[in-house]
């Protein structure tokens, strides 16, 4: 059994329906591409996996999703241990008010990492693991905000990664970087794909196309196809992905 | 096309010269204060107490009323930021800023907010008089602090509000709870304009005539103890305005100056501080 099994998730805002009844298995350590047009549900979908859902207004969400087995929406489910297990990576990069090197160590020490000698190994391992660690070694107490936002985009990744997440969640992460920011960003997924599962949320088809393993194509919050990548860029089953995927509808 | 730019030009205008208005207004303030005062200002005021007949324009000083404004007015800040930051915090949007009830509380705020204050010094005067207890620093701090409450409070929501709910999300998506996400995070950015709406509500405090009035009392002494009355400068004011002598009333302006002086001197040295401190916010 894969571990985030989604099953009949809905997800209503003020009644109108984002995500309609949506099953599926998120295959593990691999890259799970979810695509689609803009306002199809792909941001929701993204956070009921952490529950950031939670958070916001006039939501009803209904079915399950179990990670590990366990439905996350149960009322007993821990929010903070799903939230430390699932990364997130947003479109914009968000730095922490503190310094690079709080940045990182700031989930760290909120689970309870207290000597200093840990948390300088946990900063510098998370730091090369976004291979941020030869630009900023030297200036670890300097304010995040001072670096440029390609390099802020790979703090928040070394953020996510220090609390020893199990999965990363990535929405659209190279929206709003330069392009060989972006291909950075896009090479590292590559290489901690081997120990993360990565969902990540893209518009951008070729970059699709260049990372994932698996797709997922939602259409107005309705879950349309879903396989191996290659299975599904070769030859959709679904009419509404073959006109996505050639450009017909967008 | 022409009407447009006439358009922008008159608006443009009209902005430049309220502006102009409000500065010169200000300034004014400050003029006639420093030029009524001035002859009245010397050392001997801001060292020394009232002497027997001070108030006859014997010689003597202000120190009394120097000591208790600020006595008061640090006072009832701090106990008004003791209350008014849990207030804002819970009514961001993270606990209970979307609920009905706090929209309430909101509107009781602004309500507060316009409450004049010798209402609250009579209130305070009532409820001392309820507990036994004279016209003291203690009463004085508690009356003040009900007038700097709703300011700061309020003030201090909207400052907490900029903050993005994007920022808020990156602290929660690495496991922080609600309360961590608050004190590490939000607060930390809004450092700077916390201190302003402290400082609002300090500048509203320390210039508050009214609801010290009845509470704080008005004496030629020191305050020993929380317990004692104590006096201060928007009283100095007043009290010295009302008297029939010239030498007087210009010791009447020469007080407003210090009183202005005391909350220009505090509002730079936060200004210092919240440079340092909003080291590491993010723009
Ligand atoms: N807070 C909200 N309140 C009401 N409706 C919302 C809210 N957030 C999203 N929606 C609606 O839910 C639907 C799905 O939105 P979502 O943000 O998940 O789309 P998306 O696929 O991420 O789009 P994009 O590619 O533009 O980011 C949209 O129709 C949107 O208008
Ligand atoms: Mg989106």
């Amino acid at each position: 059994m894969s571990h985030i099994v989604v099953e009949g998730l809905s997800v209503r805002y003020n009644g109108q329906p984002a995500l309609d009844n949506v099953s599926l298995e998120i295959p593990d350590r691999q890259i799970t591409a979810v695509i689609g047009p803009s306002g199809c549900g792909k941001t929701t979908f993204l956070r009921c996996l952490n529950r950031l859902i939670d958070t916001m207004d006039q939501v009803r969400v209904s079915g399950r999703v179990l990670i590990d087995g366990a439905d996350i929406f149960a009322p007993r489910a821990n929010v903070i241990s799903l939230r430390r297990k699932m990364g997130l990576l947003s479109q914009k990069p968000q730095v922490l008010p503190m310094s690079i090197y709080d940045n990182v160590a700031y989930g760290p020490r909120l689970h309870g990492v207290r000597r200093r000698r840990d948390l300088d190994g946990i900063v510098q391992r998370c730091l090369k693991m976004s291979s941020l660690w030869e630009e900023v070694h030297h200036r670890l107490r300097a304010p995040a905000t001072g670096l440029s936002v390609g390099q802020q985009q790979r703090l928040c990744l070394a953020r996510g990664l220090a609390v020893e997440p199990e999965a990363l969640l990535c929405d659209e992460p190279t929206a709003s970087l330069d392009p060989l920011s972006a291909q950075s960003v896009e090479r590292l997924f590559v290489e901690l794909k081997s120990r993360y599962t990565i969902v990540l949320v893209t518009h951008i088809l070729r970059q699709a196309k260049r990372l994932a393993d698996y797709v997922v194509f939602l259409y107005m919050g309705e879950l349309v196809e879903h396989g191996p990548a290659e299975r599904v860029f070769n030859n959709p089953r679904d009419e509404r992905t073959r006109k996505y995927l050639e450009g017909v509808i967008s | 096309m022409r009407l447009r730019c006439a358009e922008e030009l008159l608006f443009r205008a009209l902005m430049v010269l309220s502006t102009i208005a409000v500065l010169s207004g200000l300034l004014l303030i400050i003029a006639v204060i420093t030029v009524k005062g001035a002859g009245a200002l010397s050392l001997d005021m801001i060292t020394r107490l009232p002497t027997g007949g001070y108030y006859l324009g014997k010689e003597g000083g202000l120190l009394n009323a120097i000591v208790g404004s600020l006595l008061l007015g640090l006072g009832a800040t701090a106990c008004a930021a003791l209350l008014a930051i849990p207030v804002a915090l819970y009514l961001q949007h993270d606990y209970a800023g979307r609920r009905r009830w706090a929209n309430l509380v909101r509107m009781s705020l602004d309500l507060l907010w316009g409450i004049p204050s010798i209402v609250y010094g009579a209130f305070g005067f009532t409820i001392m008089l309820y507990l036994g207890l004279r016209a003291s620093l203690l009463g004085g701090i508690i009356a003040l602090t009900l007038v700097e409450l709703p300011i700061m409070a309020r003030a201090m929501e909207e400052v907490l509000r900029m903050v993005s709910v994007e920022l808020r999300e990156a602290s929660y998506s690495v496991g922080a709870t609600r309360w961590e996400t608050m004190r590490a995070v939000v607060v930390r950015q809004a450092l700077p304009g916390l201190l302003t709406a402290i400082l609002l509500a300090f500048g509203r405090g320390i210039g508050d005539a009214a609801s010290v009035l009845f509470t704080a009392g008005y004496t030629d002494h020191l305050p020993r103890s929380l317990l004692d009355p104590v006096a201060s400068l928007p009283l100095a004011v007043f009290f010295q305005l009302g008297t029939p002598f010239p030498e007087v009333q210009q010791r009447a302006y020469a007080a407003a100056f210090l009183l202005l002086a005391l909350v220009l001197l505090v509002s730079v040295c936060s200004r210092l501080l919240t440079r340092r401190l909003s080291r590491h916010a993010v723009k």
